[in-house]
C-alpha cells in the first residue's frame, strides 16, 4: 500500500549571506516552521559570488511550508529586500509524509 | 625592504591575475582569521595587565574619538568626488573603522626593524572598529530616515558590530591574555604566539586572492577610487602618527596609530554597511578599500608611516 503523501511548496531563496538572519525570522514570523541552510557560491544579473571571504558569501534557504505561506515570504522578501539587494527565488511543488510538520 | 609576508599577498594578487586555480578553502580562511584574531589579542593581553588602566584612557578616547572623526572628515572629499550620499557615507565609514591585517603586517614590520611599540596595541584596533561605522551610517543616512525601514535596525547592527567577530575575540583574548599573564599563556605560546607570523603569511596569500579578483574592478569604477584609495591613507596616516604623538606614544605606537588611522575595514565595515546602507554600492566600497588601499598600504603606506613616526618621535 503506497504512504499518503500531502502537497507542500519548497520555496528556495538564494541571497547575500547578510541576509539569513533576518530571511529566518521574517519567514518564521510568516508561518514557515522548517528551513534549511547552506552556502552556496555561483553567478546571477548581478556578477559572480565566489564566496572567498565574509562581504562575499551568498546563502540558499530552503523553506517548506503551505503554497499561500510560501507566497506571502515571497512577495515580503521582494518588497523588502530585493530592491537591493542580490535575491534569487524559486518554488517547486513538493509532496511531503507529515504535513503537521510544515 | 618589503616585510616576508607582503610577498604571500602579492603571491596571491599573482595567482588571480594568472586565472590560477589556487584557492583557499572556506574553512581554513574561517580558521586562519579566528587564529590572527585570538593571537593579537593575547599578545596584547599579556601585557595589558601591567598597565596602569589610568593610563590606557585617554589612548581609548582618542582611538574612538579618531574613528569616530574620520568619515566625516573623509565625507565632504567623497561628495565633491559626484559620489551620491549613500555611497559616500558607506565608504566614509570603511576608512573610520580599521583593517586588523593591516595592523598584524605593521607590527610584523616593527618588529623587523627592531621598533618597539605599545604592547597592548591590540586594544586600540578592538575598539577603532566600530565608532567609524556608526558615524558613516550617520552620513549616508542622515535626512534620509524611513527611506529603508527594512532590515536596518540600530540595536541589530550595534549587536554585529560588537559582538561581531572581530571585536569579540579581540576583546576576548585582549582579557585572556591580561588574566592569564605570562605563566597562564606559556602551554599555548607554542600554538599562539611563536607561528604568528607564518599564520599571517598564509592568510595573505588568500586575502591576496580575494584583493586580485577586485583590481579588475577598478577600471569600473574609474579615477576616483585610485583617488581615494591611494591619495586617502597618508593624509589619514598623518592625523593618526598626531594623535599618536599627542598621547605621548612611542615611535612604533605611533607608526601602528598611523597605520590604524590609514587604513580601511574589509570584513566588518561590509557587512554592516549591507545591513545598514542598502542602497549604498558595496562593489565600490569594497574595491576602494580592499582592491587598492589595503595593497597600497601594505607595500607602500607601511614602510612610509614608519619613517613618518620616526621622524616625529
Amino acid at each position: 500500500m503506497p504512504l499518503p503523501k500531502y502537497d507542500k511548496t519548497l520555496l528556495v531563496i538564494v541571497a547575500e549571506a547578510v541576509l539569513e538572519r533576518a530571511l529566518v525570522r521574517d519567514a518564521t514570523q510568516l508561518g514557515a516552521q522548517a528551513w534549511t541552510a547552506s552556502e552556496v557560491r555561483g553567478a546571477a544579473r548581478e556578477g559572480l559570488r565566489e564566496g572567498q571571504w565574509e562581504a562575499d558569501r551568498t546563502v540558499e534557504l530552503k523553506l517548506l511550508c503551505d503554497a499561500a505561506v510560501a507566497d506571502a515570504i515571497a512577495e515580503h522578501v521582494l518588497r523588502t529586500y530585493a530592491g537591493h539587494y542580490s535575491v534569487s527565488m524559486h518554488f517547486s511543488p513538493v509532496q511531503v509524509l507529515r504535513p503537521d510538520r510544515y | 625592504m618589503i616585510d616576508v609576508v607582503v610577498f604571500f599577498f602579492l603571491l596571491g594578487v599573482f595567482a588571480r591575475l594568472v586565472k590560477s586555480d589556487l584557492r583557499l578553502p572556506e574553512a581554513l580562511y574561517e580558521t586562519l582569521s579566528i587564529y590572527l584574531l585570538l593571537a593579537i589579542g593575547l599578545k596584547g593581553g599579556l601585557e595589558l595587565s601591567r598597565q596602569p588602566i589610568a593610563l590606557l584612557a585617554p589612548q581609548v578616547l582618542a582611538c574612538v574619538a579618531l574613528g569616530f572623526a574620520i568619515p566625516f572628515m573623509l565625507y565632504p572629499l567623497l561628495r565633491a568626488l559626484r559620489l551620491v550620499q549613500a555611497d559616500a557615507g558607506a565608504l566614509a565609514a570603511h576608512y573610520g573603522s580599521v583593517s586588523v591585517v593591516t595592523f598584524a603586517v605593521a607590527s610584523a614590520a616593527l618588529a623587523r626593524e627592531g621598533i618597539a611599540h605599545e604592547p597592548h596595541a591590540a586594544l586600540w584596533v578592538a575598539v577603532m572598529e566600530a565608532p567609524g561605522l556608526v558615524a558613516g551610517i550617520l552620513l549616508a543616512r542622515w535626512g534620509a530616515a524611513g527611506r529603508d525601514a527594512g532590515p536596518s535596525r540600530w540595536g541589530e547592527l550595534m549587536h554585529d558590530v560588537l559582538f561581531g567577530k572581530s571585536v569579540l575575540l579581540l576583546l576576548g583574548g585582549l582579557l585572556i591574555g591580561a588574566v592569564a599573564g605570562d605563566a597562564g599563556m606559556a602551554p599555548i605560546k607554542a600554538v599562539f604566539i611563536d607561528p604568528f607570523k607564518g599564520v599571517l603569511a598564509l592568510f595573505l596569500l588568500e586575502l591576496g586572492l580575494v584583493a586580485g579578483a577586485r583590481l579588475a574592478e577598478v577600471k569600473r569604477f574609474g579615477a576616483a577610487v585610485l583617488v581615494v584609495g591611494v591619495g586617502v591613507p597618508p593624509v589619514l596616516a598623518l592625523l593618526g602618527a598626531a594623535t599618536g604623538v599627542m598621547l605621548g606614544l612611542s615611535t612604533g605606537g605611533v607608526a601602528l596609530l598611523a597605520t590604524l588611522a590609514a587604513s580601511a575595514s574589509y570584513i566588518a565595515a561590509p557587512t554592516a554597511m549591507r545591513i545598514a546602507v542598502p542602497e549604498a554600492n558595496a562593489a565600490l566600497s569594497i574595491t576602494t578599500a580592499l582592491g587598492v588601499t589595503f595593497p597600497f598600504n601594505l607595500v607602500v603606506g607601511i614602510p612610509l608611516y614608519i619613517e613618518l613616526a620616526r621622524r616625529w618621535t
